[in-house]
């Protein structure tokens, strides 16, 4: 075994080990499934997966991009939906008082706690 | 007249040398299928699809070593779609002949850059042979969950690679001029 042998050892190992751990990093993103409910009612069920643009009831859009939910337009005033972050772990959830639509996510990752009071 | 005869014995003694290197051929690749038959009846308790110990490889990197480039290549392409036909189905074919074709597609660069040895080349082409099986599966399916596989197929590519080095370096150490 020549010096440069164990170089290109190394070099695979390194390469093995980063694709595990980019996998079991992004892998957990992607299970989740993304539920619409409108006043209460089942709007529609969506994979994180997938690309798409959802237009809800011709008030609100909701996008799914690179395994997160974000609401990009409504026509609420407070617009709170909007400004929400995009969301990806289980339970979260993007709601629109206004128009009663809830986006929350089922499955997936588990969310961390916030903060938690004491 | 005198040049004549010279270039009679050239053409005889030319005929002769491909009479022997087809022979050689013929005797790898009767090894390869060989060693391939045998890895069938080896069972092997991990349950990750194409994992195997590659002993058909031995013969592939021997050929590389020992004979012409061209000759190993045809080598490898007749034993693939031999072993496919006698014992796998027609569809592994494919995904061996992805593998089989990288790997020796980069063993035979990494040979000629002459900076490893020969395990290092059995080690990179064993892990390529996998990665070519892998990349094929990903088309194929249309899928790229493959990569799912791919860290397990990179350790034991390296671990089949370099044991198939090591033995392979002390045949060719002791075999002939081909």
């Amino acid at each position: 075994m020549k010096k440069n042998d164990f170089i290109l050892l190394g070099i695979i190992l390194v390469v093995a080990v980063l694709s595990l751990g980019l996998y079991t990093h992004f892998a957990q993103k992607d299970t989740g499934m993304v539920v619409i409910t409108v006043d209460g009612d089942v709007f529609g069920t969506y994979s994180l997966k997938k690309e798409q643009t959802i237009k809800i009831n011709d008030s609100n859009e909701l996008s799914i991009r690179g395994g997160l939910a974000d609401m990009m337009e409504a026509d609420c005033p407070d617009q709170i939906c909007v400004k929400h972050k995009a969301i990806s772990k289980n339970k979260e959830s993007i709601i629109c008082l206004p128009n009663k639509v809830v986006v929350e996510i089922n499955g997936g990752e588990e969310a961390e706690l916030d903060s938690v009071a004491k | 007249m005198v040049v004549k005869r010279r270039n009679w014995i050239l053409w005889q003694n030319r005929g002769i040398v491909l009479k022997k290197r087809v022979a050689y051929i013929g005797v790898f690749t009767a090894l390869a299928l060989i060693f391939s038959y045998i890895e069938t009846m080896i069972p092997i308790p991990i349950a990750i699809p194409g994992i195997k110990i590659g002993l058909a490889n031995l013969i592939i990197v021997l050929a590389l070593y020992k004979l012409k480039i061209g000759e190993a290549i045809i080598l490898s392409v007749v034993r693939v779609l031999l072993v496919g036909t006698l014992f796998g189905s027609m569809f592994s074919v494919i995904y061996s002949l992805a593998g089989a074709l990288l790997s020796l597609l980069i063993m035979y660069l990494l040979k000629k850059t002459e900076t490893f040895s020969v395990v290092g080349v059995s080690m990179a082409g064993g892990v390529f042979h996998n990665v070519g099986q892998l990349i094929v599966a990903g088309i194929v399916l249309e899928s790229t969950s493959v990569i799912y596989y791919f860290p397990f197929l990179l350790l034991s590519g390296v671990v089949a690679g370099i044991v198939i080095g090591i033995v392979s370096n002390e045949v060719i150490k002791r075999l002939q001029k081909i």
